[in-house]
């Protein structure tokens, strides 16, 4: 059915094109669809990705910039030299599939486990961390004016914004109140510097490769604030996947990332990559609570969802094992 | 007073014929939804198993640090308000030891795997 659409699709935009195949939709991508097909062309076929909004999703709208921003940031990073797709058409009325855009589709894996556990991506694993924070130095160096129209957001608003979201869910958790103690404590206001900030930056949302990243996915919570934001996420200890002792998404040290950060003339404060990552841990705690409440309310009443809900807990013991550590 | 088996048997048994019986003749996405379902369920047994016991403990050092009695939830909202408030912090007699018994118990039942779990179980855990 999509495979129609699709198809009167490419034939207007890519040139030589007859139709497509293959299309299937892809899990993973947690509040957008993802869909994966082929070009048909004479040249061999195009491996071709289709991001596009469901119909119905309610997720946290005023944090999502909106997948024609994410089209946009990803070109720019792809014209910068960076990781990235390249994004082959934006999605006009006249295709009949929704809102979205369609990229090239990089071959690599984006299951973490897969990633930190697989002999293919050995080679690649302690290069990781080091080549992230020259990647992050990148992005964080796209020139503002040519980025499309984003949030900004710095510490002090995001600290009241958790508050908030946690508040509503009605779900009195000690362990956050604490935390959110701590960040207002240590709140460290306005960066000396705005950049672009990409929101999501995490193994999990990286395409990989025995050759290293390919390419940064998912920049639905891009915008504009503190670059240590992004330097504070990759370390939080979910997305390590049991390698606690490697910060960097299970990959390697925040030494290697800093370096590999600084290395590109950029400057990092370990002080506030710290206080992001508190920060960063609480808000998967609160993603958690909203799952559970998405999963009570509907519309998706799965079982995965569910189960998320039941996540809520780690970021209880690391937010301990970060701002209240036994034996200190 | 309700007949045997027990949930935490019942339950047990519907986790332990999925495991074993249909694991097997699935594959995809299916497998996959089978795992979480199986997960579900083995989550469900261990809280069963705990929660009585760990709830009682949780009231006790709660009264403790707050000086007044109520239901496990009544407490929590108290001790939520309280922490919110700063009339409880990290200095509190208490409070931290609290917070960590009541989360080991919480990953006990929902990630006993979980990597910061096991490291704060420690050796002996």
């Amino acid at each position: 059915m999509i495979e129609a659409e699709l198809s009167r699709s490419v034939q207007r935009w890519c040139k030589g094109a007859t139709g497509v195949t293959g299309a299937a939709k892809l899990s993973g991508g947690a509040s957008q669809e993802t869909w994966r097909f082929d070009i048909v062309h004479p040249g061999g076929p195009i491996g071709a990705i289709l991001r596009r909004s469901p119909k119905g999703y309610g997720a946290a709208p005023s944090r999502a910039a909106g997948l024609g921003a994410e089209a946009q940031l990803m070109q720019r990073a792809f014209e910068a030299g960076l990781p990235s797709p390249r994004v082959m058409h934006v999605l006009v009325p006249e295709d009949d599939l929704g809102t979205g855009f369609i990229m090239q589709r990089v071959e690599g894996e984006t299951i973490a486990r897969k990633i930190l556990r697989d002999d293919e991506y050995a080679a690649a694993r302690p290069q990781l961390a080091r080549q992230i924070g020259g990647i992050l130095a990148g992005l964080h160096r796209l020139p503002k004016d040519k980025l499309p129209e984003l949030r900004s957001r710095g510490a002090t608003q995001e600290i009241a914004e958790f508050e908030r979201d946690y508040r509503s869910l009605n779900w009195p958790k000690p362990v956050f109140e604490l935390a959110l103690r701590w960040l207002r404590d240590r709140d460290p206001g306005p960066s000396g510097e705005t950049t672009l900030v990409h929101g999501d930056f995490r193994n999990g949302n990286l395409i990989i490769g025995a050759d290293g990243v390919r390419a940064v996915l998912d920049w639905e919570l891009a915008h504009l604030g503190d670059p240590m934001e992004d330097l504070g996420w990759v370390c939080v200890n979910s997305w390590r996947f049991g390698e606690i002792d490697k910060p960097v998404g299970g990959f390697g040290s925040r030494e290697e990332l800093f370096a590999g950060y600084e290395a590109v003339g950029r400057k990092v404060d370990p002080a506030r990559v710290k206080f992001w990552e508190v920060m960063g841990t609480l808000r998967w705690g609160i993603m958690c609570g909203g799952m559970m409440q998405r999963f009570r309310e509907g519309p998706d009443h799965s079982m995965e969802r569910a189960m998320i809900g039941r996540r809520a807990s780690e970021t209880e013991i690391d937010l301990l094992r970060l701002v209240a550590p036994r034996g200190s | 007073m309700q007949d045997e088996p027990t949930p935490v048997e019942l339950t047990k048994s519907v986790a332990d014929f999925l495991r074993n019986d249909i694991t097997p003749l699935i594959s995809g996405h299916e497998a996959f939804k089978l795992r979480v379902a199986i997960n579900i369920l083995d989550l469900v047994t261990r809280q069963l198993t705990r929660e009585a016991g760990s709830d009682a403990r949780e009231v006790e050092r709660l009264r403790a640090l707050l000086g007044m009695d109520g239901s496990v939830t009544e407490l929590n909202l108290v001790l939520a308000e309280r922490i919110a408030k700063g009339e409880v912090d990290l200095a509190t007699p208490g409070l931290a030891e609290h917070l960590w018994a009541t989360t080991m118990d919480k990953l006990a039942v929902d990630q006993p795997n979980y990597a910061s779990y096991k490291r704060e179980l420690g050796p002996g855990g």
